[in-house]
């Protein structure tokens, strides 16, 4: 077991280098001078010539790359070009209101997923089956900006349930300061006792939270439904049957911890996948997070920060597989035991 | 792409005929996908036969009818320069399916042989390309071809490069799993040991058999790049007005989204309704080949 | 024939898919203590008749009719939650494959107990008895700690023998249990099969195409064909003068290399 998790994290580690090496190289194709960007527009040519060397910019690539690759290990992920501040800063500060709205979606998406896919594996090729079939694949072929917009326009504007954007109403700042401890406003507020907070960055939440969660929804019901017909028909469910145990327990709990294993690669997929895809949403909804820091990132051409969001959501990803290999390695005697 | 089709025996022949009639007839999602593809492969192609505003796709503006709602004369209402939405809409499908079918190709032509190699050679070959392979399958799709498309000008081309950098990986790791598994078998160890040339092997039993989950994946994918390349456009890393690209057109349209709705609605819509159909037949197709789920039906 | 002292009544049962028939049993009886063998050829519908007496024929899609009565009560046309009470607690069932026939994710031990806790039993009732039943299928109780894929094909189907045990089921219908076991721990499952008809009694539906096994153990042998029993009595009678030819042919396949009853 020890062997196995050590493997996985030798191999991580190899990928991750490589992700940095590839967003590197990727970096500095870019056509225009990060050195201008920083001195500033009305910099005079001494002034970008200086700030080229403060930032290291004249020695060569292999250099910088070695530099940096050592920078990355020690905690040194570069100064961003148009904040000013250092990137990992900058990351620690944007990070935690994606990762805030990517836990709240697939958490929700698991909750939602897998009982309708359990549903519609319970009777294959009936209405419900079909409805859940085609809703899930509607969720996987769903436009992530068009629906934030649309459910912006329907719930917010229309009908004035939820609110249109941000995390919280900045109204409450004033009335119900929110100390910053952890960097996620929603445990914030609970760590602070500080209720009205709570309640309006839940509130704040919803809309943006339905939209990422589509997918993953659509995909985890789909993979739900496809894995447990694939053993309905194997001889240990006929057993279970056979002991006295009743279909629903069989399906949510005997057919569902064989679905575990590749449902669990699936989500540690769509969790990279749904930190990206709330760089979407972000402008829609006025979300301070990852996505808002790289589109000003990329219309500055600031590559510290482009490297530094592309790296932090890569490891992200490869961390999480890495997590799910390991839990299904526990699930699964079969993985471990290969 | 995160759903890969389950490793088909070589015996996995596309049905024809009666078995395919029957599969359609058992499927009605597969049935309403195909339907819809149809039709917009038919839009695509007529496009400007059926446009009511053909000239509305390419640089035609009109003062006097700017941000019309939606009725008789214009189905989609008209944008902020007074261009027929139905018409750009209906130009439209000539744009993404269009990337979608090139980034596949572009995406097949390079994983297919790299899988091959992997799968077939194995060793030391196999192990690189792997290890590469990975590296790349590390970024979320979106996340890479984000940072390609904003380092390359703003143009349908970078989009489509960009798409295409990152779904190539997949293919190999499909295709790799396939060739090894049928490298491995019997038959082709007897071809080895006949002295039977390896590029003849390749050609004529480890290709053709590890191909159908290829297809399948293909057809499961154009929803998925639809979706990326409209994501990308959204965020003005693509195409440029005036091409009528949908991504594009609700970008375009966010800014008068609150009383006219209509700019940002059908475009998205059909987005939907595209990836939509493209997923069903996807879908379908993967049920209909692979035989050890054809009782999904 | 009419057994109204039969433990497993089996009378008009018609098993169909559709309107196509597959079996029709006029008459069949299982007694207290006895194994009845059940020879035939694959597709003659014996698993089909197992899936009935368990009430589970509609998981296939196959309707049925007729009667089914244990200990004088009438099985067929009671609901499924009242079915689930009867299934392995009085009629247990193992099946061919014992390697596929349990969850690869469980523990084999965690089947058991979470069996008997299904039908009652307390948490530490449930390992008593899961443990007792292992010894009594000559196994020792820490295997139930292993997983199936660490198990071999006889000690899992010895598992399954002791599910049926801790349940203290009085009906084991066995569908071929020992076709997929090699022929020394085939003879293992065999013995223990007769020990658990000496020990509490059981009564055994042994169903086989092997009619080698059939002659060494049952004692009493039922031959079905197409779904139809073609002839049943006493073991020494049906497989050394039979009165139907079909299963004469099968007795001749037999190849013979000592006297077998």
């Amino acid at each position: 077991m020890l062997v196995f998790v050590a493997r996985r994290i030798a191999l991580a580690i190899v990928v991750v280098v490589g992700v940095i090496v590839v967003t590197f190289v990727v970096a500095h194709v870019v056509p225009g001078d990060p050195a201008a960007t920083w001195a500033g527009p009305h910099a005079s040519a001494a002034a970008i010539a200086r700030a080229r060397t403060f930032l290291g910019l004249d020695r060569p690539l292999a250099v910088q790359l070695i530099s940096y690759l050592g920078g990355i290990a020690s905690g040194n992920w570069g100064t961003s070009i148009h904040t000013h501040l250092s990137v990992l800063s900058d990351l620690m500060t944007a990070a935690p209101a994606s990762l805030e709205l990517v836990i709240t979606a697939l958490a929700l998406a698991i909750v939602v997923g897998i009982p309708i896919g359990l549903v519609s594996a319970r009777r294959p090729g009936h209405a419900i089956d079909h409805l859940v079939r085609a809703g899930s694949i509607l969720g996987i072929s769903m436009p992530i900006f068009w629906m934030a917009l649309i459910l912006q326009l329907v719930f917010s504007q229309h009908l004035k349930l939820l609110p249109a954007a941000g995390e919280y109403s900045p109204g409450l700042l004033f009335t119900h300061p929110l100390v910053k401890r952890t960097g996620f406003p929603v445990i914030d507020s609970l760590l602070g006792g500080n209720l009205p907070m709570l309640g309006s960055t839940l509130t704040h939440l919803i809309l943006p939270a339905i939209v990422v969660a589509a997918y993953p929804a659509g995909l985890i019901a789909r993979m739900v439904r496809a894995q447990v017909l694939d053993v309905i028909g194997d001889t240990h469910i006929l057993n279970a049957r056979a002991l006295g145990f009743g279909e629903r327990q069989i399906l949510a709990r005997f057919a569902m911890k064989l679905a575990w294993t590749p449902v669990a690669a699936a989500i540690a997929l769509v969790f990279g996948y749904s930190l990206v895809n709330t760089f979407l949403v972000e402008s829609i909804f006025d979300w301070p997070g990852l996505g808002s820091y790289a589109a000003a990132s990329i219309s500055t051409l600031d590559t510290p920060a482009i490297l530094g969001v592309t790296l932090f959501v890569a490891v992200a990803y490869v961390v999480a597989n890495l997590v799910v290999d390991v839990v299904q390695a526990v699930i699964d005697p079969r993985i471990r035991l290969r | 792409m995160i759903e890969s089709p389950t490793i088909a025996p070589p015996q996995a022949a596309v049905p024809r005929g009666r078995a395919l009639r029957q599969g359609l007839a058992a499927n009605p999602l597969l049935t309403v996908g195909a339907a819809i593809v149809l039709l917009i492969v038919v839009v695509a192609i007529f496009a400007p036969l059926i446009a009511p505003f053909p000239g509305d796709a390419g640089t035609a503006t009109n003062p006097f009818e700017v941000l019309k709602a939606p009725s008789a004369a214009h189905w989609f209402g008209t944008d902020q320069v007074g261009r027929d939405i139905f018409s750009r809409v209906l130009f439209g499908a000539r744009v993404s399916p269009v990337i979608a079918i090139i980034v596949l190709v572009i995406a097949c032509l390079v994983g297919v042989p790299l899988g091959v190699a992997a799968g077939f050679l194995g060793g030391w070959v196999d192990e690189l390309i792997m290890r590469v392979t990975d590296v790349f399958l590390a970024f979320p799709p979106l996340l890479l071809a984000l940072a390609l498309a904003a380092v390359l000008p703003a143009s349908l081309t970078s989009v489509t490069i960009a798409i295409a950098a990152v779904w190539w990986p997949w293919y190999v790791r499909l295709i790799r799993g396939q060739a090894a598994s049928v490298a491995g078998r019997p038959y082709v160890e007897a071809c080895r040991a006949l002295g039977i040339s390896r590029l003849r092997i390749i050609f004529r039993h480890i290709l053709p058999n590890s191909i159908t989950p290829v297809l399948v994946q293909v057809s499961l994918d154009v929803g998925g790049v639809i979706l990326t390349a409209s994501a990308l456009s959204f965020l003005g890393l693509g195409a440029q007005d005036p091409v009528p690209d949908w991504g594009l057109m609700v970008s375009e349209g966010q800014r008068y989204f609150t009383p006219d709705w209509w700019l940002v609605t059908f475009p998205g819509l059909v987005i939907l309704m595209t990836a939509f159909a493209f997923n069903l037949l996807g879908d379908g197709l993967r049920d209909l080949l692979d035989p050890k789920r054809s009782f999904l039906l | 024939m009419t057994g109204s002292t039969g433990r497993l009544n089996i009378s008009g049962l018609e098993i169909s898919f559709g309107s196509r028939q597959v079996v029709s049993i006029e008459d069949l009886r299982l007694d207290h203590a006895e194994i009845l063998g059940l020879a035939g050829e694959s597709g003659s519908g014996k698993s089909m008749t197992t899936l009935a007496i368990l009430g589970l024929a509609h998981t296939v899609g196959a309707t049925v009719s007729g009667s089914i009565a244990l200990d004088g009560q009438e099985l067929t046309g009671l609901p499924q939650e009242t079915l689930r009470a009867f299934r392995g607690r009085r009629i247990a069932a193992i099946f061919q494959s014992p390697s596929t026939a349990f969850n690869p994710v469980y523990r084999v031990g965690t089947v058991v107990t979470k069996a008997l806790r299904l039908h009652g039993a307390t948490r530490s009732e449930a390992s008593d008895r899961a443990g007792e039943a292992m010894r009594q299928v000559l196994l020792s109780p820490d295997l139930m700690r292993r997983y199936p894929s660490q198990l071999s094909g006889g000690q899992l189907q010895r598992v399954a023998i002791a599910l049926a045990v801790a349940l203290r089921a009085e009906i084991l219908l066995a569908d071929e249990p020992t076709s997929a076991l090699d022929v020394t721990v085939q003879a293992e499952v065999l013995d223990l099969l007769r020990d658990l008809r000496e020990s509490i009694g059981m009564s055994i539906l042994f169903i086989s195409h092997d009619l080698a096994v059939v002659a060494e153990l049952c004692d009493r042998v039922a031959v079905m064909r197409h779904g139809l029993i073609l002839e049943q009595g006493p073991a020494s009678q049906v497989l050394s003068a039979p009165a139907s030819p079909y299963t004469a042919e099968l007795l001749d396949s037999v190849p013979k290399l000592a006297s077998a009853t």
